[in-house]
């Protein structure tokens, strides 16, 4: 794990990227990561994340200067720009439910292909997807997702990479932390190795590749 | 009686009789957020927000809002003694897996065999579903409340027009008219609000609507 400061990390992100994003409607979202996206003017992402949020605020921000190419999420109604881009057609959207769409991010980063949930069985969500009978219950297969880069929020860090979170800013954040070849981590606190006690440790150490400096 | 209550008092208030003691329950935005402020005195009972929190409390006084604490639409909640809090995957876990006992949500509509549709018009609003379609396919129990008529047009309607958010019928819709359940897959009256008729609860519901002989109406 290499520290570096928010410029060298979102210098790595190529144009056209995937990545996932941390946080719900802003919460557990690394926000200094984003400015730098809006900054330095990335474009053509595929993001992948729970919502748009609002603009102005987590996601909201790339949304807000057209930054994202194509979005996979399962709410954006709290964001009319998001809204506006995706009837205009300049942001692909693929809306997924939520749970579903925690399982196949989970799966990503668990080596699996994918997993068979009963969410979506009998709606619009079914179109073009297997559907597989398992003991008289009918389940649809999601595949599994990964991406390029995960951007991911933490309370505390330490130098090793461990991570811990806060209240209701855990969220995706842990299982985006397993599905990303490259993982690039904000902290509220970045702490001495130790200080986070083991049983305390929600995303271990060698799954982080960049931790960004704080201050 | 002599006290008035509007509509989403009305409905809030009788959703919340169908708290049990125990129940790990999540209330979707909207009317059902009102009913954690009806919890029956002396029953204590687990509310989820699916953003990664079991027990959350009252909405915090200004000022002792915390930033990272927050429920599924953002806003600031507090968390009782007792709380805890998990990542996403966990929290659908609970959801799909049969652990949550009861959600309560909104609805655009729900047919007469009790299917609902709460989550876009086509062309019109397309939100995403946000975690609804997980809730209604894996909650033990599905409770809607909404407002009978919308725009002059009964929601309990014959068959749903909307995109449906599950093939699972829910158990329970309560509406500021009545309680209507769906026992062998047909709607069914089971309760009337105060100062409501039977006749007026059928002359505002487009679905064929069973109405046993006798009519409780609600214990509110």
């Amino acid at each position: 794990m290499k520290v570096v400061s928010v410029e060298h990390a979102v210098a790595m992100i190529p144009d056209g990227a995937s990545i996932m994003i941390g946080g719900f409607m802003g919460v557990g979202a690394p926000e200094r990561l984003l400015d730098e996206l809006a900054r330095q003017g990335k474009s053509g992402l595929t993001v992948i994340a729970n919502d748009a949020c609002l603009p102005g605020k987590g996601i909201g921000k790339l949304v807000d200067s057209a930054q994202i190419a194509r979005l996979t999420a399962s709410h954006i109604g709290l964001n009319p720009i998001a809204q506006q881009q995706m009837m205009a057609e300049k942001m692909a959207v693929d809306l997924v439910p939520q749970g579903t769409l925690a399982e196949r991010i989970r799966a990503g980063g668990c080596g699996l292909g994918g997993v068979l949930t009963p969410t979506g069985v009998g709606t619009v969500v079914e179109a073009g997807k297997r559907k597989i009978d398992l003991d008289g219950k009918s389940y649809l297969l999601e595949t599994a997702l990964r991406a390029d880069f995960a951007l991911i929020h933490s309370f505390l860090a330490d130098y090793q990479g461990n991570l811990s979170y806060a209240l209701t800013a855990r969220n995706f954040n842990p299982v985006m932390a397993m599905a990303a070849d490259t993982v690039i981590v904000t902290a509220e606190n970045i702490v001495p190795v130790g200080v986070i006690a083991p049983d305390h440790v929600v995303t271990p150490g060698p799954l982080v590749d960049y931790l960004v400096a704080n201050g | 009686m002599g006290e008035i209550m509007d509509a989403q008092t009305i409905i809030a208030r009788r959703v919340a009789l169908e708290l049990r003691q125990g129940m790990l329950v999540n209330l979707g935005i909207g009317i059902p957020t009102l009913i954690a402020n009806y919890v029956p005195e002396g029953l204590h009972v687990f509310f989820q927000s699916e953003n990664g929190l079991i027990g959350t409390g009252p909405i915090p006084e200004q000022g002792l809002e915390h930033p990272l604490l927050t429920d599924a639409g953002g806003r600031p909640i507090s968390a009782l003694p007792g709380a805890c809090t998990f990542d996403s995957a966990t929290s659908f876990g609970l959801i799909r897996g049969g652990h949550v006992d009861m959600t309560v949500l909104g609805g655009l509509q729900v047919d007469g065999e009790g299917h609902l549709a709460n989550w876009m018009i086509p062309g019109k609003m397309v939100p995403g579903m946000g975690g609804a379609m997980d809730l209604v396919t894996g909650a033990r129990r599905v409770v809607v409340a909404m407002q009978h008529v919308a725009k002059g047009k009964s929601k309990i309607v014959k068959k749903c027009t909307l995109p449906l958010t599950s093939a699972r019928v829910i158990d329970l819709v309560v509406t500021e008219m009545a309680v209507i359940g769906f026992p062998g897959g047909r709607a069914t009256l089971i309760e009337t609000a105060p100062g409501v008729s039977v006749a007026d609860v059928v002359s505002n519901t487009e679905a064929e609507l069973i109405v046993p002989a006798a009519v409780p109406a609600m214990a509110i």
